[in-house]
């Protein structure tokens, strides 16, 4: 992609996936790489397991700090379920990556709802250009269940021209010291799985 | 230096480049970073408070003595300090005064979406509406100054977007501005009618002054663009007008009360047709046509909910600027994801008991435990605003001839907050329902805040914790009972005897938060699989960790699990489990 372009960039999961960070850290990389910066989510019930979006927006100049539906260039989903509810946000030719965790929400307990078992295939079928990352193995690999947003950054960096020395100063900066390696490791892997 | 700054870091921010020595809030979303914020920065006292009324208090004696002060609340929290604010405008300051109020359009987080503007033009003071983190940096200082020059308390309006959006911003360095000292003026400071009636007087003249300064000021700004539709807009609005149509000639308001009447009629007549673009009321559209000045608004724009771009962009096809695009539908191709109690949450136990006790009319108030209005539990049958579950639940006894059965939910900052005069009510007027307090002695619900009853203070340092039981008692509550939640059988017993008691009993249901001042660390339980009968009798505590498995049993049920990485363990579904399912993770392999 080019220097400044401006792109609409789309996380979604569940409260608890580290989804603000991994917001605050792609802002944090962007503004260091000289573009303008707006991000935006919503605070508050997010903890308590409830739906976690944030938009983060880049260019030479932004104004709102919310994507406009249907037009986010690419889509982060750090579970399943929710790529699915959040599809129709990304312009048609838009990227999309999901992981494929699946986070059962408590609501399935009570009997009112099924948990859909072809959540991929949906996924597929609607976009069948989607990438969905086997992002259960890579956490057991890394031993760490807290990184998916790590790996998300890895695998939104290979989607810009910037070396990966550039990200991890700042994902360095962001994440407590003593799991800096493991982050590292993750950033690795997410670049790893968008390559196959 | 650019940094990126959410709006409350940035007031934060402004708060303390601009000199301000004094900050009190009380937490709400989406106000509450501000404070939190603010906290960091050691040139700035700050509090919490129990109660927005107590913040705005303690900043306006701050102001009174001469020091720059900011108070910071939600919305709704403007109608609790609304009073000592409305008498506030005809006394004045002497410190700059701010009063910063975080309206949430769109009700992500709130039981209301007013529109906090109104309360300038209702106390006749100006309101500062920012769009971005820079500007509300920014406007932290504008709003000082204009506090200090025209004499008068400043609101300064934000909302959940401009409060949460980040954006980037230049900092700086502070200013001292010193604290001048309180000197005694018995017109000005002592609000007696006397007085009250040559200080309304004086606020008259200050509307004048401040009317003309909002012709000048550069809060109000032309942008000069290209069409014969011009806009006049404000806040957030404005930079989702800006990204749907950038190269608009837009009238940007920084200060939406009092506005700049020659300015707008001017930048109308430049124009074929002017639309105001405003999210919520038609608050400065109003003022315009009050003035016979003739532009259009809310005939394209929704009153109703948060804007966004989309939003923006079909009300300009509505009116003719933009010609439609596809639209997006949102399909639902999801399950709902509502959020839900914590694993493990002291609230469990209680509303445990209540349903098993079949309490007959639970009146509810603000704070997680409002979840329990909604799957699983469904018991909690009213929420108004802070504090109304004790007046309400009085007033349904009174109706209802009997307090048999009903009870009232508060949380321990909730019931500090505006619960201890219900609790009065209820004994000066003889009432006998049951009151609850879920005491997890911290504001839980907006992230973790210290209230008066954790035992430290906003700065870490340790002070008085209240004692629930002693004020009950002097209050002149007779039976007081504390339970521990996670202790059900005990429990139970004493709400079930209370809910059927002639009398008025206070329960104070005692237990930590799981997530705050820090995660509880408890040993966890597992589900031995082999022993489970699909009793289903787990999954009745409302519990996140308790899911349903795909293994059945002999009779074709399916067998119930815990999360292990999600148990806090608090205990309950062991007390819950008949078949020795469930045993702590220790047992594990034995």
């Amino acid at each position: 992609m080019n220097k400044m372009e401006s792109k609409n960039i789309l996380l979604i999961g569940v409260g608890g996936q580290g989804i603000v960070l991994a917001s605050e850290i792609m802002s944090e990389f962007f503004k260091r790489q000289g573009y303008d910066v707006k991000k935006s989510e919503v605070h508050g019930m997010a903890q308590r397991g409830g739906i976690v979006s944030s938009h983060v927006r880049i260019g030479k100049k932004v104004y709102s700090p919310m994507i406009e539906k249907g037009k986010a260039d690419i889509m982060l989903s750090f579970e399943k379920m929710e790529a699915l509810r959040w599809l129709y946000y990304v312009k048609p030719d838009g990227i999309i990556v999901s992981s494929n965790v699946k986070m059962v929400p408590p609501i399935v307990s009570t009997g009112a709802f099924e948990y859909p078992e072809d959540v991929e295939d949906r996924i597929l079928k609607e976009r069948p250009d989607a990438k969905i990352l086997d992002i259960v193995s890579a956490l057991k690999e890394l031993g760490n269940d807290k990184v998916t947003n790590v790996i998300m950054i890895g695998a939104l960096s290979t989607m810009f021209d910037f070396e990966p020395e550039k990200w991890l100063e700042v994902i360095k900066e962001a994440v407590p010291k003593k799991v800096v390696d493991v982050n590292i490791k993750a950033f690795n892997k997410g670049r790893e799985l968008m390559k196959n | 230096m650019k940094v990126l700054l959410s709006g409350n870091e940035a007031i934060a921010r402004g708060a303390y480049e601009y000199g301000c020595v004094f900050a009190s809030a009380y937490p709400g979303t989406p106000s509450t970073e501000i404070l939190e914020n603010v906290q960091h920065y050691k040139e700035i006292t700050c509090q919490w408070s129990p109660n927005e009324k107590v913040a705005t208090e303690v900043a306006i004696g701050a102001s009174f003595a001469g020091a720059r002060a900011l108070c910071a609340m939600k919305h709704v929290g403007v109608n609790v300090a609304a009073d000592p604010l409305m008498t506030l405008t005809y006394i004045g300051v002497k410190g700059g005064f701010v009063l910063v109020s975080a309206d949430d359009p769109g009700m992500h987080s709130s039981q209301n979406e007013q529109d906090n503007r109104n309360y300038a033009k209702f106390a006749k003071i100006p309101v500062l509406e920012p769009s971005d983190s820079q500007e509300a940096k920014d406007f932290v200082g504008k709003a000082f100054e204009i506090s200090e020059r025209f004499d008068t308390p400043v609101i300064l309006r934000m909302t959940t977007r401009t409060s949460h959006g980040k954006g980037l911003v230049e900092i700086g360095d502070r200013v001292e501005v010193d604290v001048k000292g309180f000197e005694r003026d018995f017109s000005k400071y002592v609000a007696l009618p006397m007085n009250a009636r040559k200080r309304r007087v004086v606020v008259a003249e200050r509307e004048k002054k401040l009317k003309d300064f909002a012709e000048e000021t550069d809060l109000n700004v032309i942008e000069d663009g290209k069409g014969n539709v011009g806009f006049i807009t404000c806040g957030i609005s404005y930079v989702h007008l800006k990204e749907v149509l950038p190269d608009a000639p837009v009238l940007k308001i920084g200060m939406p009360y009092p506005l700049p009447i020659k300015k707008i009629k001017e930048f109308v007549s430049r124009f074929e047709k002017v639309i105001v673009v405003e999210e919520l009321d038609p608050f400065i559209e109003e003022q315009i046509k009050a003035e016979g000045i003739k532009v259009y608004g809310k005939e394209y724009f929704p009153e109703i909910g948060e804007f966004s771009p989309e939003i923006v962009r079909n009300a300009l096809v509505k009116a003719g600027v933009l010609k439609e695009e596809n639209k997006v539908k949102a399909e639902d191709k999801a399950i709902p994801r509502p959020p839900v109690f914590c694993p493990g949450c002291p609230h469990l136990g209680i509303f445990y008991a209540l349903k098993k006790a079949k309490a007959k009319i639970v009146t509810g108030d603000i704070g997680c435990y409002t979840l329990a209005a909604i799957k699983p539990f469904e018991m909690m049958d009213t929420c108004v605003c802070m504090g109304a579950s004790i007046g309400n639940a009085i007033g349904m006894e009174k109706a209802l001839g009997s307090g048999k059965g009903i009870a009232a939910v508060i949380g321990d900052s909730t019931f500090i907050h505006s619960g201890l005069t219900g609790l009065v009510e209820a004994v000066y007027n003889k009432s006998t329902v049951t009151i609850v307090i879920s005491d997890n002695s911290i504001t839980a619900m907006t992230g973790g805040q210290p209230d008066a009853r954790t035992g430290w203070n906003c700065e870490g340092e340790p002070t008085g914790k209240m004692d629930f039981e002693l004020v009950a008692r002097a209050i002149g509550v007779e039976h007081v009972y504390v339970v521990d939640p996670t202790k059900m059988d005990e429990t139970y017993k004493i709400v079930k005897r209370e809910l059927e008691a002639d009398h008025l009993s206070l329960i104070i249901s005692q237990g930590p938060c799981v997530l705050y001042p820090q995660k509880v660390k408890r040993e966890k339980f597992y589900t031995e699989l082999e022993n489970c009968t699909a009793c289903a009798m787990c999954s009745k505590i409302g519990c996140q960790a308790i899911y349903r498995t795909m293994e059945k049993t002999e009779k074709g049920r399916f067998k119930w699990n815990i999360d292990t990485t999600l148990c806090t363990g608090c205990g309950l579904c062991i007390q819950m489990c008949k078949f020795d399912a469930i045993r702590p993770i220790s047992r594990k392999g034995e």
